[in-house]
C-alpha cells in the first residue's frame, strides 16, 4: 500500500504489510527504507500518548490507527513541528500548570464512594496525547487559551470529593478558559480515550456561575444594559 | 545552575524522588528522554500492593512472606520488610495527591487478587493503575514547581575522585551534548526488557540506558540474569493483558480447550507451563468469557480494547491468544538500604535499581509499590547527602562531552543495526528466555561477542542534528548490546535453576 507523509515536503512510501497499524507502517519505513523519517512512539498500546498525529486531516494515535491505501499522514496542528511528525508539546503541556490542574488536599483525606469515583473516572483516563489541542479551533486562533486537556484536568480535580478548596481553581480558569470555548465538540470527536473536554468545560461553567462568576459575553451585554440606568438605578430614557 | 539533586527519568520512581527531595529542602531538576507521562509506568495495569485488608483479612507479614516466597530465597528480607511495611502509607499518600483508585462499597480503596498473593492486595484504578498514578505524580510535581526538562538522552554519569558531579546528555531536539552539574544524581531510568526486542510487553524506550551509564561510572549491577516473563502477552503484538484477568478467575487453556496450570501461581511457574504447551505444539489462550460483560467493562476495560485492536477478537465472546514475553527485569544497579550505589552521591530507584526485594521473581503488584517506597527513599537520601555536601566539583571540566554521543570512527556503515537488534531479540527469547541451558547460552554469548566485534561497521545513517531518532536508537542499541553481554554472562554463571532463571540442564 502507498502512504504519503508530510515532512519538509510530501514523501510517498510503498509498504507491503497486512492490515497494519500506522505505527507498524512507520517502523517498517524507518527500519527498511528511510532511517531519516522521524516520529515519536513508545508503548504501542494507546496509553503513553506519544504517537498522536493526523491521518487524512483527522487526529489519531499511530499505534491504534489502521492504515488505508493512499492515506496522507501529517503532524498535529497548532503546535510547532520539530521535525517530520514530531511536535513540541511543551507549550500545550504548560497549560496544566497555568490552569493549576493539581490536587490541593491538606489534612485527612475525604473518603471516596463508588459513586464519587465514577464522576471523574473517564477524565483521569487522559493520556495527554494533544489530539484535542490539534483539533481545537479556539486554540488555533488564541494561543493563550488554556485548552481542552488542561480544562478536563481542572474538572477532574474540581469534581473530586477529596479536594477541599476549589475556589482558586475556578478563579484561575475565567480568563482564556471556560468562556472562550465555542462548544464545537471537535475535541470530543478526536479523543482516543473517549473524554469530552467540551462537556467538562460546560460543567466548569456551571461551577463558575455557582461561585459567582458570570459569562463575560452575558456580562458585557449586562453592562451595556446597565448603562441605561442612572446612578440611583432608575432607568434613563 | 548547579542542582542539589538531579534525577534522570520521570516515571513513577523519578517523580516520587523529586517530590520527596524537594520536600527535604533540596533544589531539584528532572531530565527525561521522553515526556514524564510517556514513561513505562503508564503501562502498569494490575495494581499496587498494600496489606490494607480492605477485601478480606491481610497482614504486612503475609505480604512479606508472599514476596519472599516468590523471590525464591534471593531477596533481602530487610529490604522486603521495608517495602511491605511502607506500602499502606505509600497508597495513602497516593490517595492524598489525587490518584483515582477504584473503590469498594464501603468507600475504601478496592483490592484485587494477583498471582502469588495470599489475599486480594492490589489497589487499582480499573486496569489503568500505572497511568493514573503517573499522571497524579506529574500534576503534583507541577504544583511544586519542579523543573522537568524533556527529551534529554542520558550519556554519562560524571564523577570526580569517586564522587558524582553531574551528567552529560544528548539534547534530542538540538542534537547538542549538554552537561548538568549536581551534587547528587538519582538514576530512575527503568528496566531493560527491550533486550528481547518485540518479545516484550515494554515500551520501546525500556533499553536500560541508566543502568549502562551507571555501570560505566563504576556502579555495580546485580541479578541481571533474572528477567520476568509475563504469562499473558498478546500473541501477535506482545502487548500486556494484566494478571488481574487471571486473578479475577480467567483460565489458561490450550488448543484442546484443556486447563494445564493453576493460573494463580507465581509468574515464572505459569510462564514455564505455557512454554511447555507451546513446545508441544499447542496454542495457548486466556479465557475470560465467563467473567461476563459487566465485570470485564468495569475491571478490564483497557484489556478488552487492546484485544479487539491488536488481535481482532472480543474477549466477551472469543478466546484471547497469548504467549509469555519479557515484562520486568529484576536485575539492576545494586543499592544499599538508603538507595545509594557504591559511588558517593549516586542513587538509583525503580526498575533500573536492585534493592533486593524481587530476588529471582517479582511478585505482581510490587513494582508500582517499589517506585513509590524506594523513590521516596532515594529522594530523601540524595537530598540529605547533597545538603550536607559542600565539595565544589566542576562537572563540565571532567568530561569529553562527545565521547559517547558520536561514532568512534569514520568507517563506512555496512551493517543494519535495526535488523541486528531484531535478531538479538529473537535469539534472546529462544536462548536466554523462559528456559535456559548451557549450550543455548554459549551460542547467545558467542553471537553477542561477534556483533560487538562488528559494532564499528554499524551506526546512524541519518546525519541530521535535529531530532535524530536514528542516532538515539543506535545509542539505545549500544546499551542493549552491553546489557545482553552482561545478562548472558550471569546466566551462564548461575548453574542452578532459581525463579525466573530456569536451567533445564
Amino acid at each position: 500500500m502507498k502512504i504519503t507523509i508530510q515532512r519538509e515536503s510530501l514523501h510517498s512510501y510503498e509498504v507491503d504489510l497486512a492490515d497494519p497499524t500506522l505505527l507498524e507502517v512507520l517502523n517498517e519505513i524507518k527500519h527498511t527504507q528511510d532511517s531519516s523519517l522521524v516520529y515519536a512512539s513508545g508503548c504501542r498500546s494507546s496509553i503513553c500518548g506519544s504517537c498522536s498525529m493526523r491521518a487524512n486531516g483527522r487526529e489519531v494515535l499511530a499505534c491504534s490507527y489502521k492504515v488505508q491505501e493512499g492515506d496522507l499522514i501529517e503532524p498535529l496542528k497548532n503546535v510547532s513541528v520539530i521535525r517530520d511528525l514530531v511536535v513540541d508539546m511543551d507549550k500545550a503541556l504548560s497549560f496544566n500548570a497555568k490552569a493549576k490542574a493539581w490536587s490541593l488536599v491538606s489534612g485527612e483525606v475525604n473518603p471516596v464512594t463508588q459513586e464519587n469515583e465514577k464522576i471523574n473516572e473517564v477524565q483521569s483516563d487522559c493520556i495527554l496525547c494533544g489530539s484535542c489541542y490539534s483539533a481545537c479551533p479556539v486554540y488555533a486562533v488564541n494561543g493563550e487559551f488554556l485548552g481542552p486537556f488542561s480544562l478536563t484536568r481542572v474538572w477532574k480535580y474540581v469534581s473530586d470529593v477529596r479536594e477541599d478548596d476549589i475556589k482558586e481553581k475556578i478563579d484561575t480558569i475565567q480568563t482564556n478558559g471556560v468562556w472562550d470555548c465555542t462548544l464545537c465538540n471537535e475535541c470530543t470527536l478526536v479523543c482516543p480515550q473517549d473524554i469530552s473536554s467540551k462537556a467538562d468545560i460546560e460543567k466548569l461553567r456551571a461551577r463558575s456561575v455557582m461561585q459567582g462568576h458570570e459569562d463575560p459575553s452575558f456580562a458585557s451585554f449586562g453592562n451595556n444594559f446597565n448603562s441605561g440606568f442612572g446612578f440611583d438605578g432608575s432607568p434613563v430614557f | 545552575m548547579k542542582n542539589d539533586v538531579l534525577i534522570i527519568g520521570a516515571g513513577g520512581a523519578g517523580l516520587t524522588a523529586a517530590l520527596h527531595a524537594k520536600e527535604k529542602g533540596a533544589s531539584v531538576r528532572v531530565l527525561t528522554k521522553e515526556y514524564p507521562t510517556r514513561s513505562q509506568t503508564c503501562m502498569a495495569q494490575g495494581g499496587i500492593n498494600a496489606a490494607l485488608g480492605n477485601n478480606g483479612e491481610d497482614s504486612i507479614e503475609s505480604h512479606i512472606a508472599n514476596t519472599l516466597k516468590s523471590a525464591h530465597g534471593m531477596a533481602n528480607e530487610d529490604a522486603v520488610r521495608h517495602l511491605c511495611e511502607n506500602a499502606p502509607d505509600a497508597v495513602k499518600w497516593l490517595d492524598s495527591i489525587g490518584v483515582c483508585f477504584s473503590r469498594d462499597k464501603d468507600a475504601k480503596i478496592a483490592q484485587r487478587s494477583l498471582g502469588g498473593a495470599s489475599s486480594p492486595r492490589a489497589c487499582h484504578a480499573q486496569d489503568y493503575t500505572g497511568l493514573k498514578i503517573l499522571h497524579s505524580l506529574y500534576d503534583k510535581c507541577l504544583s511544586e514547581g519542579i523543573e522537568i526538562l524533556n527529551e534529554k538522552f542520558l550519556l554519562d554519569v560524571i564523577t570526580d575522585n569517586g564522587e558524582v558531579c553531574g551528567v552529560s546528555v544528548l539534547d534530542i531536539r538540538s542534537g547538542e551534548v549538554e552537561v548538568y552539574e549536581s551534587k547528587s544524581v538519582i538514576v530512575a531510568t527503568g528496566g531493560y526488557s527491550r533486550v528481547y526486542d518485540k518479545y516484550s510487553t515494554n515500551s520501546t524506550a525500556s533499553t536500560g540506558d541508566g543502568i549502562v551509564s551507571a555501570l560505566r561510572a563504576g556502579a555495580k549491577l546485580k541479578d541481571m540474569a533474572f528477567v520476568q516473563f509475563h504469562p499473558t502477552g498478546l500473541k501477535n503484538s506482545s502487548i500486556l493483558i494484566s494478571e488481574s484477568a487471571r486473578g479475577a478467575g480467567g483460565y489458561l487453556i490450550n488448543s484442546k480447550g484443556e486447563r494445564f496450570v493453576n493460573e494463580l501461581r507465581p509468574r515464572d511457574e505459569v510462564a514455564r507451563a505455557i512454554n511447555e504447551q507451546v513446545l508441544k505444539g499447542e496454542e495457548v489462550f486466556l479465557d475470560i468469557r465467563h467473567l461476563g460483560e459487566e465485570f470485564i467493562n468495569e475491571e478490564l476495560p483497557q484489556e478488552r480494547k487492546l484485544a479487539k485492536l491488536y488481535e481482532n477478537i472480543d474477549p466477551l465472546t472469543d478466546l484471547i491468544p497469548i504467549k509469555p514475553v519479557a515484562h520486568y527485569t529484576m536485575g539492576g544497579i545494586e543499592v544499599d538500604k538508603n538507595s545509594s550505589t557504591c559511588i558517593k552521591g549516586l542513587y538509583a530507584a525503580g526498575e533500573c535499581a536492585n534493592h533486593g526485594v524481587h530476588g529471582a521473581n517479582r511478585l505482581g503488584g510490587n513494582s508500582l509499590l517499589e517506585l513509590i517506597v524506594f523513590g521516596k527513599q532515594a529522594g530523601q537520601s540524595a537530598a540529605a547527602y547533597a545538603l550536607a555536601h559542600n565539595a565544589a566539583h566542576r562537572a563540565a571540566e571532567n568530561i569529553d562531552v562527545n565521547k559517547y554521543a558520536q561514532r568512534d570512527d569514520e568507517n563506512a556503515i555496512e551493517l543494519d543495526f535495526y535488523k541486528i537488534k531484531e535478531e538479538i531479540g529473537e535469539l534472546f527469547y529462544k536462548n536466554v528466555g523462559i528456559v535456559r541451558c548451557e549450550k543455548d547460552l554459549l551460542l547467545a554469548q558467542d553471537t553477542i561477542k561477534e556483533i560487538q566485534s562488528k559494532l564499528h561497521l554499524m551506526g546512524a545513517v541519518d546525519t541530521s542534528k535535529i531530532y535524530n531518532t536514528n542516532r538515539i536508537e543506535f545509542l539505545e542499541f549500544k546499551n542493549i548490546l552491553e546489557l545482553c553481554a552482561y545478562v548472558v554472562r550471569e546466566a551462564l554463571d548461575i548453574k542452578e535453576s532459581c525463579g525466573a532463571h530456569y536451567r533445564v540442564d
